[in-house]
């Protein structure tokens, strides 16, 4: 124990003490925060939304038929029952409900004048408006071709409520984002290059003579980097908290378990690619083109996985920042509990334990 | 007779056909500075790996202050030291944390870290030093430190694997001297080199070529056994007939 925690004790000092790790680690958080405050705007397609037809009328029949049509929406199930909303928002593939009230047509017919409810999923700001333009658009379309013959113009108010976020903030849904990538560049680029600086120095054979057991060597390596993290993640909720004032709706304990989790499997990515590797740069490069690249591109948080082609979709799955991204805006903005992510929470565990399987594989051919 | 501190008997290492060290087997005694020489590919490395316990042979036997190669090789790490061709001390760490850490690793107490790491550096004569970063400090005095570091622990045997490398004749005829004067004290030195000077300074040397060991004895012997003048035409003679190139 005691010689575990002189090497933990040295790893520390190594990490504080390099002018660029500390960069890395403490500036790049802050400074990704503030950059990605610009948020993206993209086309939705395809979005799963959920259709509560009280009304179960001409009108409404003849609106959901136009929805149905659009290549926007897909329309997940129609419910008569508004009580069900809540829990397809918690399942989390709905991204909006449409409702149409008890008399949806007869109001329209008599008073000339109807209205439908919407219910979006603002935890993603951009999505929710877009979907909520979408379907303003095809309820005037359909408002146009009723006119057409009417003496009395018709008109059908679209009533919007954003859940989760109420004031459309964009900092929602990239705080987990960023949390996502900073975590994944700091565990796995930090660790793989200061396992591999090791190799490269000629220090890991000293440590491989010395009586200190090899995993105890990746292991002690890993640790610092765990709290480093923690850390982080304990500055981004800091600064997301008072500076963006963004509050956290969940549990602040669930969200660190679940950090922790997240940095595990990442630290598990940086061990085995510096048992594999030999060289700082190759280790770099792995790390930054293999790991942080498919982060930006597939965790959802810049490009929405819903408009991809389904074998990038398929591909996405791989990527543990999607599910740890996932996590996060349950948690954070959506305020739900362990029960609404236990599914992600597995995935990553299990990945966690399979990269783990394949290290341990790897470090004891190397040795042999 | 003193005692024998390695032993190996036909200790070989193969990588798939073919076959890095080939039945390898020799002696040394307690105290005595052993040299391991051979030409780059010749097996030096592969050898000295197992007898560290950082490579499991493919067959024969060996034995390591007394201790099994295949079963104990953790008390064998215990009880030798390592300091390797390329330079092993931390450059972004200080002196002095360079030894607490490598003491600790050892599993020394706190107050030995203490005593001792006081002691080295007034016996290294680095107290306006040992708060500087080892990166710092010429390479000359690395090297120093990184042989002290390798004795911290009290080793029986300590292994060098071409630890001159790299460093002017005056600076590593220094380091002999740290080398005497540890085996001076009991301590068993296994060296390994290029520099057939520093093979005059060893008691006994082997030589390897294609991963068997070609010669074994004192420099003189070895001198008069070739016909040669010095261990460079000693070397030369035997290196000439090696098949591996690196």
């Amino acid at each position: 124990m005691k010689q575990f925690l002189s090497f933990v004790k040295k790893e520390f000092l190594h990490a504080l003490r390099d002018r660029k790790t500390l960069l890395i680690l403490f500036g790049l958080p802050i400074v990704q925060i503030l950059i990605f405050g610009f948020a993206l705007t993209n086309e939705v397609k395809n979005s799963k939304i959920i259709i509560v037809d009280q009304a179960q009328d001409m009108a409404s029949q003849q609106l959901i038929t136009k929805i149905e049509a659009s290549r926007y929406f897909e329309i997940e199930k129609e419910i008569v029952n508004p009580k069900a909303i809540e829990a397809a928002f918690k399942e989390g593939k709905i991204k909006m409900a449409v409702i149409f009230p008890d008399n949806f047509n007869h109001d329209l017919l008599h008073q000339n004048k109807s209205a439908i409810q919407l219910i979006c999923d603002a935890s993603d700001p951009n999505i929710a408006n877009t979907l909520s333009n979408y379907i303003a658009a095809i309820v005037g379309d359909y408002q146009t071709e009723l006119n057409q013959n009417a003496a009395l113009p018709y008109q059908i108010i679209p009533e919007t409520r954003m859940l989760y976020n109420p004031q459309l903030k964009g900092v929602h849904n990239f705080v987990p984002g960023v949390m996502a990538l900073v975590l994944m560049l700091v565990c796995v680029m930090m660790t793989a290059i200061s396992i591999v600086r090791e190799k490269e120095f000629g220090t890991m054979e000293v440590l491989l003579v010395s009586p200190f057991k090899p995993m105890l060597v990746i292991v002690s390596k890993a640790i610092p980097y765990l709290i480093l993290s923690l850390v982080n993640v304990a500055s981004i909720l800091l600064l997301s908290v008072f500076v963006l004032e963004l509050p956290i709706n969940g549990s602040v304990l669930l969200l660190f378990a679940e950090s922790t989790l997240f940095i595990i499997t990442c630290l598990s990515i940086g061990i085995l690619i510096s048992i594999r590797v030999a060289s700082q740069q190759i280790a770099m490069l792995i790390s930054m083109m293999g790991m942080l690249l498919p982060t930006l591109l597939f965790s959802g948080f810049m490009f929405p996985i819903e408009n991809m082609p389904w074998p990038l979709q398929i591909l996405s799955n791989i990527v543990p920042a999607k599910w740890f991204y996932i996590i996060v805006k349950s948690v954070m903005i959506k305020g739900l509990g362990f029960q609404a992510i236990w599914k992600e929470t597995l995935i990553l565990s299990g990945m966690s334990a399979f990269l783990i399987l394949v290290s341990l594989k790897n470090f004891k051919i190397r040795l042999a | 007779m003193k005692e024998t501190v390695i032993k190996t008997e036909k200790l070989t290492k193969k990588f798939g056909n073919f076959i890095a060290a080939n039945a390898v087997s020799f002696e040394v005694k307690k105290g005595e500075i052993f040299g391991f020489l051979g030409a780059n590919g010749a097996g030096k490395t592969t050898a000295m790996r197992m007898l560290c316990g950082l490579s499991t042979p493919t067959s024969g036997k060996a034995q390591i202050v007394g201790y099994d190669i295949y079963k104990q090789t953790n008390l064998i790490k215990k009880n030798i030291g390592y300091m390797s061709q390329k330079f092993s001390l931390y450059e972004d760490l200080t002196v002095v944390e360079n030894i607490r850490f490598f003491a600790g690793i050892y599993g020394l107490s706190n107050q030995d870290i203490k005593d001792k790491s006081a002691h080295l550096i007034e016996t290294l004569g680095m107290q306006n030093e040992s708060k500087k970063r080892v990166g710092t400090l010429p390479p000359g005095w690395k090297q120093k430190i990184s042989f002290s570091v390798a004795l911290l622990h009290e080793p029986k045997i300590v292994f060098l694997d071409e630890p001159t490398g790299g460093v002017d004749p005056l600076v590593r005829r220094q380091f002999w001297d740290l080398i005497y004067a540890a085996a001076d004290k009991g301590i068993t030195i296994f060296i390994s080199t290029h520099y057939m000077d520093e093979a005059e300074y060893c008691n006994r040397i082997s030589i390897m070529v294609d991963g068997s060991i070609k010669a074994l004895d004192t420099p003189v012997h070895l001198k008069h056994q070739f016909n040669a003048k010095n261990m460079d035409e000693v070397f030369y003679e035997l290196a000439r007939g090696a098949k591996r190139r690196e």
